[in-house]
């Protein structure tokens, strides 16, 4: 187990590598105007060249690339994420600004998701090819269809037009005053939970049907015992694994999901944070949002391989 | 997202039925997949004959009519040109399909090809395609299409912005391949294989006479089931601004922009569109699940 | 139903110069002012931005030497400065400071703050960013005799000189501040302004505090301000539920009209005419619009009339005028406008003569690309109304949306065919207007490529009259030039719309959302 361990480990450290690399010089080669263009030019004021050139003097911007890379990769390594190229202040502070927000909005679709999923998924793996199946199949299956920005819109339109209200505009920790806290974001959570739900649920189906094939099942199935009780008993244990797995990957890019979604509500998270970022040609930022996602990633497949290790020792020798 | 999981691509073996009067066999099995299936037939059809289909001209600008609810001339009301929504849906349709499709088809043929190759000659080639794929997954597909759009800009051939589609079809790629890669590596283990490598024959024909052939129904799959995603993905950018411009008729644009501006006064705006979109990736999921269940001879009762 | 409603806003909308009713209320103190600014300042100094965003939260912690009326525009007051002179040959301006003002920290203003401020604009320190230096290039030295009076000496005598002293980006920092650090405002927030700032929310919000020790006895009337950054569909729906009061740039007409249908007489609506304006610019260096013929027949095919008119219902623009915003002293009359290519009253006529002159350059199937900036408003309505313009004189033009980051260095860029650029100030100045129209290796933001020795010449001449007849002749010499040779096309000029809540007082619309906005006579009725 140490030995397999130690190997995954160091299987994330070139992955991490490239990520870093590409994201990298991804931005460098990007054409059109650099954030300091787009920082003293904006409304098209008449700044001199110069003033623009030592501008990007301070940010580094003149050094060669592989120098720039370099010296951000140095900080990265030391935990360092560098300074904002839009708003001069450190990288992790504006970070640090969004992420309860974010991981709040995540974490109750998630939590959505699964009380959702889990009993819609095992009613229809049980009833397969009945009416019960195909309606659970057909609400997944537009869960997966509707765009989760068009729902938060039609959600907003419901909210305004009959109860002239909408949700509140500033974010409050959920243990300063939960009620203003869920009212905010109990609707992104739902926007956003549904597709979420719907690709677990569909998840749980399978996994359950495939679990249902298997000879314990049908030898427990033989010995007359009630159908329900059998999927109960022997059926989820097992196919749960891989609903976790689907829930966990989920959950990684789920910060990807919110990018849109925070837009419809206008919500001060990482999504936005993002965009933003992207429009204003902030490197820094568009350089540690993706590393902290793909990090995420990749640490909770690592956390998903290991729990199947554990689970299952054929992986460890294999 | 993502459809599925990346790391625990299972290594069904897959098989194109042959059958009889596969199409019947189709429908009588699967309803909700004919279902699907027809949706799509009809918006194919939409889409191939939008000229003929739509009331009004989609870019037409008409100042006098802005704002209209939906009514008989209009039956989906007009937008704040004037524009009627019910052609700009229609020809939205061949923008979805277009742009959905040929991405689809780009990106789950190259990780297809990937897959494959990675499979057959394994060994140092294999770790290292797997371990850039492993970089391109770590990825939110939104993150990485929209660094792509931001990285190449536009490039308009015949209509369509080849960046977008490498945009949209980039993030399929690890996953197809990963996919065909499981699937190739378990037929690669097959005697038969062996025989055809002792015979002589090249890495290419082994490869396109034997490996593809068995790998073309999870393709099959795939491609159906990322064809909705693309559609879904085009309209995210475009909502965000950064996929098709105006004033071309794209569902995703339609709720964008101005749409945002006027949707609580005129809601037809957003309505139409968003049922476009839903139904068009409804109809492409659901077709792609059946086509799933009925290749798949592990779970066909 | 749709067209009364439009009717209704329209005839509450046109804003009078005359004082409304809520001025002769009686002021109340207190309360706290929410607002809505649709994007988010970068940092805090003053002299390195260029965004309303920036404006909006961070002015009313400020006092600049002069200042706009906030009720009569353009009529200048004094803000730090109680009164001021201009010598005859108009090159010394001698201004006496107010005594007794105090800053955030409790230090004094004085004299050497203003000289620092100013000096820190014209000549920046190493790594200080100032954006406006060249605006100020006439200024010799910046004396302080003593510690309330400052006497500032011109090479030359510059007709924009004192409206510039108003400008909202001239913010009076603190000398020992700068002394300390030349790039202490960047990261902090201390002026001698009416509100003192709290805190700012990174993406969120920002919260400023009365200042008690203000020397406007008695105000500002409000407790302070929460500036919350939030944009577009959401930032409209917050209006509408009173989440907050106002946002100050400025509201589309749908959404005006969504605003007022939902309020009631809750909603109160201002409207000016605006100083910004969209314009075409053609690339003059590469054919086809190396040819003056072409360029010009592209301004005559733009009904400006039907479109300004049928615009004005979707988009924030709604006067036709030329290089100067209709209305402004300055600008072109009806009658002179009229006599340039493309403003004739008869359009049928113009598209003739713009056929004529395309079959003249051999251009009858003209195409090209039209890039534009991928904003809703008012790019994109404007944009497809150009196209479709042209397409009427048979002229093909694909439009090119791009996200500013690309589309600004495409404008800036060789490869630029044709594109809508724009141009925003804050405040009427030929001088600051007209730089995108004079030799385009002389200003930054003529993107034609055009140059004429004339038109610079004449630039010049009318940034150094002093006399205001004098002044008009070479302004409207520079517009007849520009108009013929149609480098730069201006198309139809921004509308500036504000809906706000009734409870909002005595904030008034001027025609540049820079201005106005240091909050210190606003209040609440609540």
């Amino acid at each position: 187990m140490f030995a397999y361990t130690i190997k995954r480990i160091l299987l994330m450290i070139p992955t991490l590598l490239g990520v870093a690399i590409l994201v990298f010089f991804m931005l460098r080669v990007m054409p059109g105007d650099d954030v300091v263009d787009l920082m003293l030019r904006a409304e098209g004021a008449n700044v001199p060249q110069h003033v623009i050139d030592a501008e990007r003097a301070r940010l580094g911007l003149d050094q060669p690339i592989v120098i720039q890379f370099f010296s951000w990769f140095g900080g990265i390594l030391q935990g360092d994420l560098g300074l904002s190229m839009w708003t001069g202040r450190p990288v992790a502070y504006e970070i640090g600004q969004r992420l309860e927000l974010s991981l709040q909005v995540a974490l109750m679709a998630t939590i959505l998701a699964v009380l959702i999923a889990l009993p819609l998924g095992t009613l229809s793996a049980i009833f397969k090819n009945t009416w019960i199946d195909h309606a659970i199949r057909i609400f997944s299956i537009a869960g997966l269809a509707v765009p989760s920005f068009w729902l938060g819109m039609i959600i907003i339109l419901l909210l305004l037009t009959n109860f002239g209200w909408i949700p509140p505009l500033n974010f409050v920790s959920f243990f300063e005053d939960p009620w203003h806290n869920l009212s905010q974001l109990i609707w992104p959570a739902l926007a956003v939970g549904y597709r979420y739900s719907a690709v677990a649920t569909r998840m749980t189906r399978s996994s359950i049907l495939e679990v249902m094939q298997e000879d314990y099942i049908r030898t427990a199935r033989a010995k007359g015992v009630f159908e329900r009780l059998v999927v109960a008993r022997h059926g989820m244990r097992n196919a749960l694994l891989p609903v976790v797995t689907v829930i966990g990957l989920e959950f990684a890019f789920l910060i990807g999901g919110l990018v849109v979604t925070e837009q419809v509500f206008a919500l001060n998270g990482i999504g936005r944070l993002f965009v933003q970022a992207v429009t204003r040609g902030d490197y820094t930022m568009i350089q540690a949002l993706v590393l902290l996602v793909a990090v995420t990633f990749i640490l909770v497949n690592f956390l998903i391989d290991m729990l199947y290790a554990v689970l299952d020792p054929r992986i460890r020798y294999s | 997202m993502s459809t599925g999981s990346p790391t625990l691509a299972p290594a069904i073996d897959y098989k194109l039925p042959k059958r009889r009067n596969a199409v019947l066999q189709f429908i009588s099995v699967q309803p909700l997949g004919s279902l699907g299936l027809l949706v799509i037939i009809i918006m194919a059809l939409a889409a191939a004959f939008a000229d003929v289909v739509a009331p009004h001209d989609p870019l037409t600008v008409n100042y006098i009519a802005i704002l209209q609810p939906p009514s008989w001339e209009h039956p989906f009301g007009t937008d704040n040109f004037g524009r009627d929504i019910f052609s700009r849906v229609i020809y939205g349709a061949r923008t979805a399909l277009a742009i959905g499709f040929l991405s689809s088809l780009a990106g789950c043929t190259i990780g297809a090809l990937i897959g494959v190759v990675s499979a057959y000659f394994g060994g140092w080639v294999d770790t290292f395609i797997q371990r850039i794929m492993d970089v391109l997954l770590s990825f939110p597909i939104i993150v990485l299409a929209l660094a792509v759009v931001a990285v190449l800009g536009k490039n308009m051939v015949l209509g369509i912005d080849v960046n977008l589609i490498i945009a949209i079809g980039l993030p399929m790629i690890p996953k197809v391949a990963r996919v065909v890669r499981s699937s190739a590596l378990a037929i690669r283990e097959m005697p038969y294989i062996d025989a055809a490598r002792t015979c002589g024959y090249s890495d290419t024909r082994i490869v396109m006479r034997h490996i593809v052939p068995n790998v073309v129904a999870p393709y099959l799959i795939m491609l159906t089931a990322f064809v909705a995603q693309a559609i879904l993905l085009e309209a995210s950018l475009s909502f965000l601004g950064l996929g098709v411009t105006e004033p071309t008729a794209s569902w995703g644009l339609m709720l964008s922009g101005s749409a945002a501006d006027f949707y609580l006064e005129a809601p037809w705006m957003i309505i139409f569109p968003g049922v476009a979109i839903s139904l068009a990736v409804f109809a492409f999921n659901l077709f792609g699940d059946s086509l799933r269940d009925w290749l798949d001879p592990k779970i066909t009762t | 139903m749709r067209r009364t409603t439009f009717a209704i806003t329209t005839a509450l909308a046109f804003w009078l110069a005359a004082p409304d009713a809520a001025t002769a209320q009686e002021p109340k103190r207190g309360g706290i002012l929410n607002f809505a600014v649709s994007a988010e300042p970068p940092n805090y100094d003053c002299h390195a931005n260029t965004s309303f965003a920036f404006v909006h939260p961070v002015r009313p912690s400020y006092n600049t030497l002069l200042r706009f009326v906030p009720d009569n525009y353009p009529e200048i007051e004094g803000d730090l400065a109680e009164s001021w002179d201009i010598s005859d040959d108009g090159l010394t301006y001698t201004f006496q400071l107010r005594q007794g003002v105090k800053f955030h920290d409790g230090s004094d203003f004085t004299s050497r703050d203003v000289k620092a401020s100013y000096d820190r604009i014209r000549d920046p320190a190493d790594g200080v960013r100032s954006i406006r230096q060249a605006a100020y290039a006439d200024i010799e030295s910046i004396e302080t005799p003593d510690d309330h009076t400052v006497v500032v000496k011109l090479s030359a005598p510059n007709a924009a000189m004192l409206s510039q002293f108003a400008s909202p980006w001239d913010c009076i920092y603190s000398a020992a501040k700068l002394d300390e650090d030349p790039r202490w405002p960047e990261q902090n927030v201390m002026g001698t302004g009416p509100f003192t700032f709290v805190e700012h929310s990174a993406g969120s919000h920002w919260i400023g505090e009365r200042f008690e020790d203000y020397w406007d006895e008695g105000k500002p009337y409000l407790d302070g301000f929460r500036a919350t950054f939030i944009r577009g569909a959401p930032m409209v729906n917050a209006l509408a539920a009173g989440e907050v009061l106002v946002e100050f740039r400025g509201q589309s007409p749908a959404d005006r009209d969504r605003l007022v249908s939902q309020l009631g007489d809750k909603a109160v609506v201002q409207e000016s005419p605006w100083t910004c304006v969209l314009i075409v610019a053609l690339n003059t260096e590469k054919p086809p619009f190396d040819d003056a013929r072409v360029r010009r027949a592209l301004s005559l095919a733009i009904d400006r009339y039907t479109g300004a008119e049928a615009l004005s219902r979707i988009a924030l623009v709604r006067e036709v005028g030329g290089l100067l915003r209709p209305g402004y002293e300055l600008a072109a009359s009806q009658e002179e406008m009229e006599s340039w290519p493309g403003f004739s009253r008869d359009i049928e006529a113009s598209r003739e003569e713009a056929r004529r002159l395309l079959a003249e350059a051999g251009q009858e199937n003209l195409s090209f690309t039209f890039t534009n900036r991928n904003v809703p408003m008012p790019y994109t309505p404007v944009g497809v109304f150009l196209i479709d313009q042209w397409r009427q004189i048979g002229v093909t033009a694909e439009h090119e949306q791009l996200e500013t980051r690309l589309y600004q260095s495409k404008l800036r860029g060789d490869e630029l065919e044709a594109g809508l650029d724009f141009h925003c100030d804050y405040m009427d100045e030929p001088n600051l207007q007209l730089i995108k129209y004079i030799s385009s290796d002389k200003s930054s933001i003529n993107y034609s490529g055009y140059d004429n020795p004339r038109v610079d010449e004449l630039y010049e001449a009318q940034a150094r009259e002093l006399d205001m007849e004098a002044r008009k002749g070479y302004i409207r010499e520079i517009e007849k030039i520009a108009m013929e040779d149609a480098y730069n096309i201006p198309t139809i000029w921004w509308h500036r719309i504000i809906v706000h809540h009734d409870t909002l007082k005595n904030w008034h619309i001027t025609p540049s959302h820079y201005l106005n906005q240091d909050l210190s006579e606003v209040w609440l009725d609540q």
